[in-house]
């Protein structure tokens, strides 16, 4: 159906819900080059105020994509719990934006009411919301997860120790993570993009990995970042797989384009739990998301990317997720052009994420042909570890040698917690104590230039 | 061990001041080469001395900004440059080389002109005729298609600076795309990637880059279904002495 919002003499007309939805989302390069963007900034508020009108029922009558073309509007409409919706079903996006920001919404009553929301009423909300709102709201969720610790708590941040080498050298790994562990990084997973597809390697690593993590017996998980199918033949062969990885996105022909679609995920997750490897949990995939990729994959149906995004997480909130991560800025400025898209859509990312019920982590990151250098990277992390972000990465000094971009560093983690008083998971915190790596403060120990015995071990 | 930014000491929580500025160092040269000017007249003068006659075109993206956020307006050639490549089209051609600024302007500075030197002499070895050259701005990849289309060239190959890295600012690639037309995907296209100093010299480039070329041209496909096997080829060849 069409909407409309009248300003003076001017009638603004949009053609369905997804127009409307493109049409009031913040600007960003992404939609312009889709040329579904509002074409001035009164046109943009117009469908903001339109927006605000429409009841969320409306979103289960309407989507954005027909559920005949797209198993991923199946699976949401399907999936769809009623009876959450409830306490706000008779809301607008406006009234229900509202109704986030009171005292009404709680933590608790958010977690109740995440499988009642669907990713595009969530977007559509975000879409009406500040940077505050976006802070306010996320921080009141709790998502929290398990496998060999306890990811989420409230108070507490993770950081994913992100190792990668350009071509994939064991010992140049080993020294990076040493380098992590040693700055107390690393309780969310240990997880290394390899630059090789080659199985034999993937599957070398997952042992460098599994032998770091077992012998000096790290409260964390391993993952090696490649395509599932990969993953799902090193368990056929009994390799030791803590985590399954995959880039997903919001809309089946752009899973298509990854190689995968929710049967072979469904199937990559049975296979990932048969392994029973967790120790206080068993949530056991790490998916990877980001805003843009569905366009780049000419796989969006004319969705904006944000929409498409907030998609993705009801994808993976289908599969017990132990981490989520936004890799916010990797795309390019085609799609994210400069620090202040960045910072909007990072925001965005972990407020929707957060709202669906997913483990939202981000990394906060930039390429070398966007307009955004670390002090944009310093105003997203500050902003999201305000927000209750459940992890960020950890890269050795914030340059990822192998995919060629800055992403956030072991220092970043430190700084965050100084600021913020925020903690590492408990399991994990309580190692870092146990080898004298931090002090009952949980803060890191003084640097006494000596290595620790583990670590001297670790590089012998 | 690695080129990862291992081992630098903190600050409180923060990074050393010296570590900082070495960080900002690299990130400053990487932004400088992806907006360094693109010197075409330099360009046109050092192939010439090769004796290439290079056309010059421009896509229809009108500066840089634009360049950087709309890579759709650098896969399509600007009016005038078209009939610029119409009036030069003569009968179909092996190869047209193109040379283009990409996103970074500094690599193809440093680059380009000697990777075609070296690659010049081993075409003319294996009997296979530069059609034409050409100097492309505001180019994409995909910008290579129409140019090779409108000049009947059965093989496109394009020289043009890579995304700059942290520690690479000046990488340049090299694509490869057989029956060049406007609608090639990525996955129809051979890419030799990573020339710059400390990666891929020019001199085991140009031998990957023309072993391709004949490879290309005699089973007439490039992409995911021409195998780049020149590693075993060069390894024998630069055995030789000269």
């Amino acid at each position: 159906m069409a909407y409309r919002q009248a300003i003076d003499a001017t009638s603004y007309v949009f053609g369905d819900l997804r127009d409307l939805l493109a049409k009031a989302t913040p600007p960003r390069s992404g939609d312009r080059l889709a040329g579904i963007a509002a074409g001035c900034a009164e046109e943009m508020i117009a469908a903001r105020m339109a927006l605000a009108d429409v009841p969320l029922q409306q979103f289960l009558n309407e989507a954005v994509i027909a559920y005949e073309d797209d198993e991923i509007t199946r699976l949401i409409v399907d999936s769809h719990d009623a009876r959450a919706l409830a306490p706000v079903a008779s809301l607008t996006v406006g009234a229900f934006r509202d109704w986030l920001l009171s005292d009404a919404a709680t933590g608790v009553a958010l977690a109740e009411l995440a499988r009642g929301l669907t990713p595009e009423m969530v977007a559509a909300t975000s879409k009406l919301m500040r940077n505050q709102d976006l802070i306010q709201v996320a921080k009141k969720c709790e998502v929290t997860t398990r496998f060999r610790d306890t990811i989420g708590l409230r108070g507490r941040m993770s950081a994913r120790l992100q190792p990668n080498h350009p071509f994939d050298d064991a010992r140049g790994i080993t020294a990076s993570i040493l380098d992590g562990l040693l700055l107390g990084s690393g309780d969310a997973c240990i997880g290394i993009n390899p630059a090789s597809d080659d199985p034999a390697v993937i599957g070398g690593l997952v042992r460098l990995l599994d032998s770091i993590i077992a012998r000096f017996d790290i409260p964390t998980q391993s993952c090696v970042l490649t395509h599932v199918t990969t993953t799902l033949t090193l368990i056929e062969q009994g390799f030791p797989v803590d985590l399954v990885f995959q880039s997903i996105a919001g809309t089946e022909a752009a899973n298509r384009s990854f190689g995968v679609n929710l049967a072979l995920l469904r199937e990559a997750h049975e296979a990932g739990l048969s392994l029973k490897r967790g120790t206080v949990g068993n949530n056991v995939m790490y998916f990877e998301t980001g805003q843009g990729s569905a366009l780049s994959a000419n796989a969006h149906h004319g969705v904006d990317q944000q929409t498409c995004e907030a998609r993705a997480y009801a994808v993976a909130r289908a599969f017990d997720p132990l981490l989520v991560n936004s890799v916010v800025g990797f795309i390019g400025p085609e799609y994210l052009y400069d620090g202040k898209e960045i910072i909007r859509a990072g925001l965005e990312d972990h407020f929707c994420g957060k709202l669906l019920g997913a483990p939202l982590g981000v990394d906060v990151c930039y390429t070398n042909h966007a307009e955004a250098d670390q002090d944009d990277m310093d105003n997203l992390l500050t902003l999201l570890a305000a927000a209750g972000v459940t992890f960020i990465m950890g890269v050795p000094g914030a340059d990822d040698v192998m995919l060629n971009y800055q992403s956030t560093s072991f220092h970043d983690a430190l700084y965050l917690r100084d600021l913020f008083g925020l903690r590492r998971a408990p399991e994990f915190d309580d190692w870092l104590v146990r080898i004298g790596l931090a002090g009952t403060d949980f803060r890191l120990a003084g640097n006494a230039g000596q290595l620790p015995d583990f670590a001297a071990k670790l590089i012998a | 061990m690695t080129p990862a930014r291992v081992a630098l000491g903190r600050a409180g929580s923060g990074l050393p001041t010296e570590a900082l500025l070495d960080f900002t160092l690299d990130h400053a040269r990487a932004r400088d080469a992806v907006h360094a000017a693109f010197d075409v007249a330099g360009l046109t003068a050092s192939l010439g001395v090769l004796g290439l006659e290079p056309v010059q075109v421009a896509s229809l993206v009108p500066e840089r900004r634009d360049y950087l956020r709309r890579p759709d307006l650098g896969r399509i050639c600007a009016a005038d440059s078209r009939h610029l490549l119409e009036s030069r089209a003569r009968s179909s051609c092996d190869l047209v080389l193109i040379v283009a600024d990409g996103l970074s302007p500094t690599a193809v500075k440093l680059h380009a002109a000697d990777v075609a030197a070296r690659l010049l002499p081993l075409l003319k070895e294996a009997g296979v005729a530069v059609g034409h050259a050409v100097i492309a701005r505001g180019a994409r990849v995909a910008l290579g298609d129409e140019i090779g289309e409108i000049l009947r060239a059965r093989l496109v190959v394009m020289l043009i600076g890579e995304r700059p890295g942290l520690s690479v600012p000046d990488s340049l690639g090299a694509y490869l795309t057989y029956d060049p037309k406007v609608g090639r995907t990525d996955a129809e296209r051979n890419c030799v990637s990573n020339i710059h100093g400390s990666g891929l010299g020019s001199v085991e480039a140009a031998f990957k880059i023309a072993w391709l070329v004949r490879e290309a041209l005699a089973r007439q496909v490039t992409g995911v279904a021409l195998k780049d096997e020149s590693t075993e080829a060069m390894v024998a060849r630069l055995a030789k002495p000269v």
